[in-house]
C-alpha cells in the first residue's frame, strides 16, 4: 500500500459532554467548553448512527468520554449502541458517578472496559488538584468495576504536583487489581496552557519518576501495565501525535463537530464539519478538517526534506502545539531539534528546571480550575 | 500454564472491513493469524493446555503443533494477554 493511501479509523473518541463536576486544572477539553457552540449535545439517535458508520469505516475502538460521560442519562443506550455495531467501548469517567445500579447496567448494555481517573493516590492532594471532594467515590467506583467483572484502566495525569509520589500511585493501582495503569504526563493543550506555569515539572522530576515506574514493571510483571508518556517538552523528536494527523482517530465533540484531535479546535481557521450534516465517511475521507495535514504533502521545511526520513514516523508532530509555539500552524513542531522554534521549548523547559519544587506544595489559588466560564486568555 | 484464558476484557473479532481476525483489548487491536484464532478460540480457561495441543494435533494431522502452540501461549502471557486459570 502506498504510504499516503487514505488510511482507515481505528479509534472513534466519543466526547459526550463537556459536562463534569470535576474542575480539574489540565483538562484537555476546550477552554471555551462553555461557550453556546458546546452546549448542544447530540441526541441517543444521533450517536447510535455515527456508530454504525464509524464501524463500516474500520473503527474498532470506542471510547466514551468527556467531560463526564456518566453525565449522560441514556449512556446505556449508548453503549449497547456500540457492542450492536460491534465496537468495543471504553467507559472513560472521573467515577464519582459510577454507583452499583447504573455499573450493571452498563454491564449488562454491552460495555467492555472501564477508565477512571484518579488526581494523586492521596486523598486530600488528590481533591484539591480535582477541584472536588471525589478521592474515595473513585475508589469505591475502580473496585465496584473490578467486582462487576469490567477489566479496569486507572489513569493518573502527572505533573509537578503528583510526580514525586509516584509510587503510590503505583501501588494503588495494583491494590484496584487494575490491568492497565496510564501515567500521562501533562500535555499543554486545553486548560493545561492557562496552568502551565504551575503544572510544568522539573527534568529531576521526571527522571525520578521513569526510574519508579523502570523498577516498578520489572517487579510486577504483565499483569499490570504500564503507560508512561513522557511530556513532550523533554523530548527532542515530535510524537505522531493522535498516530498522525487523519490516520487513526476521529474525535467527535458534544455538539457532533468532527476533529482530527481534541485540540484541533485551536486551529480557529479550520473549518469543521458536523456529523449530523454530513456522513463520518466524507468526513474522514474528503473535509478539509480531516486532509488539510494528512499525510505529507502539506509539510514544509525541514520536514519536507526531513534529514532523519521520519515524515511517515511522527507526521510533523502536532499541529495544535506548531500554532501555540510558533504562531503557525503548519510549521514544523518546536518539539523537533531541526525545528527553527525549538529554542521557544528550551525556554520553557529551562524555566522549570530553574524553580523550586522541594517546598510544600502551592494553596490552590495557584491553579485556574476548569469552569464554565472561559478564562482571560493565556499569555505564551 | 495449566488452563489459559483470555485475560479478563479480550475478546476475539473478525474485522469485516480489513478482512481478519483481531484480538479487542481495553484500548489496544492484537491482528492475529489465522492458527492464533485457532488456539486462542480454545484458550476458556477449561481446558489444559495439553488438551488444547491434542485437539489442535487431532484438527491439522501431521503437523507438529506442540511448540507452536506453546510458543505462542507463552507469547501471549509475557504481553499480559492470557493468563492461567489455574
Amino acid at each position: 500500500m502506498p504510504a499516503d493511501a487514505l488510511p482507515r479509523p481505528l479509534t472513534l473518541i466519543a466526547e459526550l459532554s463537556y459536562r463534569c463536576p470535576l474542575r480539574c486544572p489540565y483538562c484537555s477539553n476546550p477552554v471555551a467548553i462553555g461557550a453556546p457552540a458546546y452546549r448542544d449535545e447530540l441526541d441517543t439517535a444521533d450517536w447510535t448512527r455515527v456508530f454504525g458508520e464509524a464501524a463500516r469505516l474500520g473503527v474498532l475502538q470506542l471510547a466514551l468520554t468527556g467531560g463526564e460521560p456518566m453525565l449522560r442519562r441514556d449512556l446505556p443506550q449508548l453503549c449497547a449502541a456500540a457492542r450492536d455495531a460491534g465496537l468495543y467501548a471504553s467507559l472513560i469517567t472521573a467515577g464519582t458517578l459510577f454507583d452499583e445500579e447504573r455499573a450493571n447496567e452498563l454491564r449488562g448494555a454491552g460495555l467492555d472496559h472501564v477508565q477512571i481517573s484518579i488526581q494523586s493516590a492521596d486523598p486530600d492532594d488528590n481533591d484539591r488538584i480535582a477541584g472536588n471532594r471525589s478521592f474515595h467515590k473513585k475508589i469505591a467506583a475502580a473496585r465496584l468495576a473490578t467486582r462487576l467483572g469490567f477489566p479496569l484502566t486507572i489513569n493518573c495525569v502527572l505533573h509537578r504536583h503528583n510526580l514525586d509520589r509516584v509510587e503510590q500511585v503505583l501501588e494503588l493501582a495494583l491494590a484496584l487489581g487494575a490491568q492497565r495503569l496510564e501515567l500521562a504526563n501533562t500535555q499543554y493543550y486545553g486548560w493545561a496552557v492557562v496552568n502551565q506555569a504551575a503544572l510544568m515539572p522539573t527534568r529531576d522530576q521526571l527522571e525520578r519518576a521513569e526510574q519508579a515506574v523502570i523498577r516498578f514493571r520489572e517487579q510486577v510483571g504483565p499483569r499490570l501495565e504500564i503507560l508512561w508518556v513522557l511530556p513532550d517538552y523533554y523530548e527532542n523528536l515530535p510524537k505522531p501525535c493522535m498516530g498522525g494527523w487523519g490516520q487513526t482517530a476521529i474525535v467527535i465533540a458534544p455538539n457532533g463537530d468532527a476533529l482530527p484531535c481534541q485540540a484541533a479546535s485551536t486551529i480557529g481557521d479550520l473549518p469543521l464539519d458536523n456529523v449530523t450534516a454530513h456522513p463520518l465517511e466524507w468526513i474522514w475521507s474528503e473535509s478539509e478538517a480531516f486532509r488539510r495535514f494528512r499525510g505529507t504533502d502539506w509539510m514544509r521545511e525541514p520536514c519536507a526534506s526531513c534529514p532523519l526520513d521520519r515524515q511517515h514516523e511522527d507526521f510533523g508532530g502536532c499541529r495544535c502545539q506548531a500554532l501555540r509555539l510558533t504562531g503557525d500552524a503548519a510549521a514544523t513542531d518546536p518539539v523537533c531539534r531541526f525545528s527553527p522554534d525549538h529554542d521557544r521549548l528550551l525556554r520553557a523547559r529551562d524555566a522549570a528546571a530553574a524553580e523550586d519544587v522541594s517546598g510544600p506544595p502551592p494553596g490552590t489559588d495557584e491553579f485556574v480550575y476548569r469552569s464554565m466560564r472561559t478564562p482571560a486568555a493565556p499569555v505564551h | 500454564m495449566t488452563r489459559p484464558r483470555l485475560v479478563t476484557g479480550a475478546r476475539l473479532h473478525y474485522d469485516k472491513v480489513r478482512s481478519e481476525h483481531v484480538l479487542l483489548v481495553p484500548e489496544g487491536i492484537v491482528r492475529l493469524n489465522p492458527s492464533a484464532v485457532a488456539v486462542l478460540e480454545l484458550c476458556d480457561g477449561e481446558r489444559e493446555l495439553d488438551e488444547i495441543v491434542s485437539d489442535l494435533s487431532e484438527r491439522y494431522p501431521g503437523a507438529d503443533v506442540s511448540a507452536d502452540v506453546r510458543g505462542l501461549v507463552d507469547a501471549m502471557s509475557e504481553k499480559g494477554l492470557v493468563v492461567d486459570a489455574g
